[in-house]
């Protein structure tokens, strides 16, 4: 098992610089295809802001006497909801069905044609969706959360820096099951039933619903290390409002490293599976 | 070496059939059945057939978009699929039903792009951008987003993209579909500058003839997944027995209509005024001249053989048109 392919080139200077330099070009694209829809990130925005209301009044209503449940104060709660509230757009966890329509309208044979893998372009261009809610919709939630309720500010500088990275941990991993559950439609054309399961089980599972903490130890350790869920929400929360020690943030970074190549994997693999199976859609 | 070679080139699709309430039947339909073909570079090659013949199959399988049921391909020595992103970077493909470009960007952005994912150096984009620019005329729209171009100005957006890496052999899969005939016309134009040159192959699917015509010195017919034709359109002609037409109005009707070598009469119309000649072995002069000897011209018109009247011969001779589900 493990076969090598020895055709590819070792990755040299010469071969890594332009690589970076598509990666990026595609990135700094997908920024600014999503730039252009400036209207839909404002509604975004209100309806996350109205939403974090919600969630806000019920976690905190959740705490007890002493003002904690599940390990967070009333102040971590409080950044956890409205940190997560910027998060869902960063993350895109819902909606997006761009490869799936691609699959079933046969566009998906451009892509091909491009001398990049699929998986590589099509990552690379989440990352500037990302870059651009991280600035559209990420910033307006953790300004407004402040005005209306005590929040918790990380008291450790390093917190920060691992905050970001365990985000954009968290996009490749989330962008990584969304891909999968959009290369269904090789095989089932239509990706609605996926789909439904995925926008299910992702809010319960990611921790959106409620903090994972919630629920018997047990079985929020389960779902921490047994499945890729809470890394893409969860975990960069958890650092944020430092539930943990920092070692233990660490670790959790080091677990979502672990997904993020895991999935990153397999959407290769099921990608090179669909093709050889393909049907171009519509002559 | 040939820069394209297919051998036993074979495509099947598995299609599932209602029979009955609720049991589906597999069938297999065969897109494509066997195609044996070279094309050498610098070609001008059209590809046509009848709905479902199996030419956009047959491209997809040389731009390593699908993978054959059987038999080989390669473009540029290259075999499409196992190497579809080294082979990527040496052919340009336009779709004329699909677009390449990002929707949502202007042309502007999505050659910059092309440019990165395709890495092209700057010098040569830019010069291969002014020349589209110029010949295509896409000054206009180059800040449009492509969502809001007009088709004939979208094609010729993926027309640019296609050529700015400076592919080596160029596939178009029905390049002027649903354009007006000034949109064609431009199209039909930058092709043939394009060819002019000889240094790109292009393989070219359609149902408008007229771009066969204007472009292809080499035409290959394929229905039902198999070649039936490959030649010259002037072979084509022979082999259907279309030939030139000369018609020649009369002052006066002749006794009986002339023998001519080389062109026997067709036609005798408006009671013997209006003589129709084919045209075999003799040129359109040797017919006048020996007409001008035995009668009085008033005109003479020439007709040339209409190809897609050859064209439907051919598809309609071949049982039914349409293979279902393909």
């Amino acid at each position: 098992m493990g076969s090598v392919t020895a055709t590819v080139a070792p990755p040299t200077d010469a071969h890594v610089t332009p690589w970076f330099r598509t990666f990026g070009a595609i990135v700094a694209a997908g920024f600014r295809r999503h730039a252009t829809y400036r209207q839909a990130a404002v509604a975004g925005v209100v309806t996350n802001t109205v939403f974090g209301f919600l969630r806000c009044y019920i976690f905190l209503a959740a705490t007890g006497a002493a003002g904690t449940v599940a390990g967070y104060d009333r102040a971590q709660l409080a950044t956890f909801v409205w940190a997560g509230q910027g998060l869902l757009a960063v993350i895109a966890i819902w909606g997006w069905t761009e490869l799936a329509d691609r699959i079933r309208t046969g566009e998906v044979a451009a892509d091909l044609l491009r001398p990049v893998h699929p998986v590589t372009s099509y990552l690379a261009a989440d990352v500037g969706r990302a870059g651009f809610a991280a600035l559209a919709r990420l910033v307006p939630p953790l300004v407004i959360g402040p005005f209306f309720f005590a929040v918790y500010l990380p008291r450790q500088w390093a917190t920060v820096p691992l905050f970001v990275l365990s985000v954009l941990l968290a996009v490749v991993i989330c962008f990584g099951c969304r891909y999968l559950v959009n290369a269904t439609a090789y095989w089932l054309q239509d990706v609605r039933g996926p789909m439904i399961l995925w926008t299910l089980g992702s809010g319960v599972l990611a921790g959106l619903y409620f903090p994972l903490g919630f629920l018997p130890g047990w079985l929020e350790s389960t779902l921490r290390y047994g499945t890729p869920f809470p890394s893409i929400l969860q975990v960069p929360l958890d650092v944020l409002v430092e539930r943990e020690p920092m070692s233990t943030g660490l670790g959790l970074v080091g677990i979502q490293c672990g997904w993020a190549v895991l999935l990153l994997a397999l959407c290769r693999l099921v990608q090179r599976r669909a093709e050889r199976r393909l049907v171009v859609q519509g002559g | 070496m040939s820069v394209i070679e297919m051998d036993g080139l074979r495509k099947e699709f598995t299609v599932r059939v209602r029979a009955g309430r609720l049991r589906r039947e597999k069938r297999t339909v065969t897109a494509v059945d066997g195609v044996d073909l070279r094309v050498e570079r610098g070609e001008m090659l059209g590809y046509i057939g009848p709905n479902g013949a199996g030419k956009s199959t047959t491209l997809k399988m040389l731009t390593g978009v699908l993978m054959p049921s059987a038999g080989v391909a390669r473009v540029c020595g290259l075999r499409p699929v196992a190497d579809r992103t080294r082979l990527a970077l040496r052919i340009g493909v336009v779709f004329g039903q699909r677009s390449q470009l990002w929707w949502d960007l202007p042309l502007r952005d999505s050659f910059g792009l092309l440019r990165h994912v395709y890495r092209v150096p700057a010098g040569a984009h830019a010069a291969r951008l002014a020349r589209c620019r110029d010949l295509l005329d896409l000054d206009g729209f180059l800040d449009t987003p492509v969502r809001q171009l007009s088709l004939g100005q979208r094609m010729r957006g993926e027309l640019t993209a296609a050529l700015l890496h400076g592919p080596e052999v160029l596939f178009l899969d029905e390049p002027t579909i649903g354009l007006d005939v000034v949109s064609k016309q431009a199209v039909r134009g930058f092709l043939a500058e394009l060819g002019r040159a000889g240094d790109i192959t292009l393989v070219l699917t359609t149902h408008d003839l007229a771009d066969i015509e204007r472009l292809c010195r080499r035409l290959v017919v394929i229905d039902h997944g198999r070649v039936v034709h490959d030649g010259s359109i002037a072979e084509l002609h022979r082999r259907y027995g279309s030939r030139r037409m000369v018609v020649a109005e009369l002052d006066a009707a002749l006794p009986e209509p002339p023998v001519l070598p080389g062109a026997p009469v067709q036609r005798v119309e408006a009671d013997g005024r209006r003589l129709v000649f084919a045209l075999e072995s003799a040129s359109v002069a040797e017919v006048v001249a020996a007409l001008a000897g035995v009668a009085t011209l008033r005109d003479i018109s020439i007709v040339e053989p209409d190809i897609e009247a050859v064209v439907a011969r051919l598809y309609e001779r071949k049982g039914p048109l349409l293979t279902p589900g393909v």
